[in-house]
């Protein structure tokens, strides 16, 4: 196989059309598939993408194979699961999912597919948001090719493994990628967050176990059943095992997206492969994996990408797809923008996050606006406090407080600048 | 085509859209589920969800009229308001923000005479925003009815609007 090193990119093409079934299966597509239904027990799948040590690419990092294990598998076999891929990408600054669904949707069918059995869900469905109407047409028009070769449907590879994928649609919000807010979207409700527990896994879609992995996630899975664990934990560079869609966007000379192997430095990522800063501007910091992960600055370059070395240096890998702030963006404004998107977001099902965000806003309107005071800092600083993790039903208001309490910590003096500004006029 | 008053049994909605509704309920082991790709069925043939439309989506279901309006109006890319015949979505998140997204936005309505949320005077267009559409390396965005247009500038407002 020619890259090797980049499993899931290998497919991708530049002019932008989409691997066929023909395409997808000469590069060893499909092949995954066939050793886990002929070769191995569900129990086994598992057991191989636990030991390969894929974590999720959604941005938590949770393990994907103990996930899978969590699910009740013995107590009564006919008892319906449903496995579910979280293709709702719409975490500012992120655009990895995308490619995969465009470009490559049998990757992600196969990577379903096989989790389904090491679940043994019969029923699946992608949850695709809205907006991405091209993806939509090729994963119905994917769906149909697998359907037809009798990888999908009743008997699937002439096994007793029966699966039916549905692709569902969605019509907006942010709020639903988040898990258990996704699930009650898809039952064509609001999408606001449940209680947990019961966690999805014992009792998610319609209360049966349900599964939620993200696109990314999925798509390792061929890959780690086609050419073996030991070879996917040689990918990597770093503690995490694999490759990973990484990003830069912003003012770098050329923003883009690479498929690297975990544990690559940021530095490389930004002045490598992104060509590092455009003319006339510096790096000043940046979002490491989308809106709600913590700024980092220039100093944390060396920084590997890795889930526990980011949140080391205080951020998160998140989506790994970078948010580049450069030396002529206002960082205040910036917040400002994160959290409009935040506060709009919000569901509004927990107090602190409908009634805290918006606070959070009108405090940063003011500051900019020149109406600010110095005590509006630590307003801020205490909202950070209120609105994080313990405190909301889910993680969208923690999230939204990541880059905002990180702002307030490193570019304190610009903060600081509109308010000195106002008081000595 | 002509215009045929049809007796589908569900005031408001045309028997195409009911058969397209109903293909999708094998989907879900419940019928709630089919709520929302059921307003963007009557989105896709009559382009926004009126009152009388919606009314007649909550009784094809079996659920109440306010489950449904909950629903409806809880996701952005459900219109229960008129919208022009293309809605232009441009993006107003992190990447595109730092990239002029204010200004595309600025033109798009300068050119036609409306303000954000408004529909033209022609009813072609209406100019909403939106969050990021996962194409931030060629930011700024702006997708047309489900078209994506990538790498926006200023004077490719003209041709967004082919005009």
């Amino acid at each position: 196989m020619d890259n090797m090193n980049k499993p899931l990119t290998k497919n991708i093409r530049q002019d932008r059309a989409y691997a066929t079934l023909a395409d997808y299966e000469s590069t060893g597509g499909y092949q995954g598939l066939r050793k886990a239904i002929t070769q191995l027990q569900p129990k086994e799948v598992q057991q191989w993408v636990k030991d390969a040590g894929l974590r999720g690419r959604g941005g938590a990092g949770f393990g994907t194979g103990l996930k899978w294990s969590l699910v009740p598998m013995d107590a009564n076999t006919a008892q319906t699961r449903y496995l579910v891929a979280n293709a709702d990408e719409m975490e500012p600054g992120t655009f990895k999912d995308r490619l995969l669904l465009e470009q490559d949707p049998h990757q992600l069918i196969e990577g379903m597919i096989i989790a389904a059995y090491a679940i043994q869900a019969s029923i699946a469905y992608i949850f695709l948001r809205g907006e991405y109407h091209l993806a939509a047409l090729r994963l119905e028009n994917a769906l149909l090719e697998a359907r037809t070769k009798g990888y999908l449907g009743e008997h699937v590879m002439n096994s007793d493994f029966n699966l039916e994928i549905y692709l569902h649609t969605s019509a907006g919000r942010y709020i639903c990628g988040e898990e258990t807010a996704l699930l009650n979207a898809l039952e064509g409700k609001r999408a606001n967050p449940r209680a947990k527990p019961p966690f999805p896994l014992v009792s998610g879609l319609w209360g049966k176990p349900t599964v939620v992995n993200n696109v990314e996630t999925l798509c390792n899975v061929p890959h780690i059943l086609h050419y073996g664990v030991e070879w996917y934990q040689g990918l990597a560079r770093g503690v995490d095992k694999g490759t990973k869609l990484f990003g830069a966007s912003g003012r770098v000379k050329y923003p883009g997206l690479w498929e690297l192997p975990m544990g690559t430095p940021i530095r490389e990522i930004i002045e490598e492969h992104a060509g590092g800063m455009q003319d006339g501007y510096k790096l000043r910091g940046f979002l490491p994996g989308g809106a709600s992960t913590d700024f980092l600055l220039p100093e944390h370059l060396d920084v590997v990408m890795d889930y526990e070395a980011v949140a080391k240096a205080g951020s998160r890998m998140g989506t790994g797809n970078i948010i580049v702030l450069d030396d002529l963006t206002c960082p205040v404004q910036m917040v400002l923008n994160l959290e409009q998107f935040f506060a709009q977001e919000s569901c509004g099902w927990c107090t602190p996050c409908r009634d805290g965000l918006p606070w959070t806003v009108t405090l940063l309107k003011d500051i900019i606006a020149g109406k600010g005071r110095m005590e509006d800092l630590d307003t801020l600083a205490g909202l950070t406090r209120m609105l994080g993790p313990g405190n909301t039903f889910c993680a969208l208001a923690p999230g939204a407080m990541e880059p905002l309490q990180s702002a307030l910590k490193y570019f304190r003096a610009d903060f600081e600048r509109y308010i000195v500004a106002m008081e000595s006029v | 085509m002509k215009k045929q008053k049809e007796n589908t049994g569900f005031e408001g909605l045309s028997l195409a859209e009911i058969q397209a509704i109903n293909a999708e309920m094998s989907h879900y082991e419940d019928k709630t589920a089919v709520s929302i790709e059921a307003l963007k069925i009557v989105q896709k043939h009559r382009r926004w969800v009126s009152d009388e439309c919606l009314l007649a989506v909550a009784e094809l279901l079996k659920i109440s009229p306010a489950q449904l309006e909950g629903v409806a109006t809880f996701y952005n890319l459900i219109y229960r308001q008129p919208v022009g015949k293309t809605v232009i979505h441009y993006c107003n998140s992190v990447t595109c923000w730092m990239l002029g997204a204010e200004k595309i936005c600025e033109r798009l309505c300068q050119h036609l005479s409306v303000e954000l949320g408004e529909m033209s005077e022609d009813g072609e267009y209406t100019i909403l925003p939106i969050v990021c559409l996962g194409a931030c390396d060629h930011a700024p965005v702006v997708m047309v009815g489900d078209e994506l247009k990538l790498d926006i500038t200023e004077n490719a407002v003209n041709e967004i609007l082919g005009r």
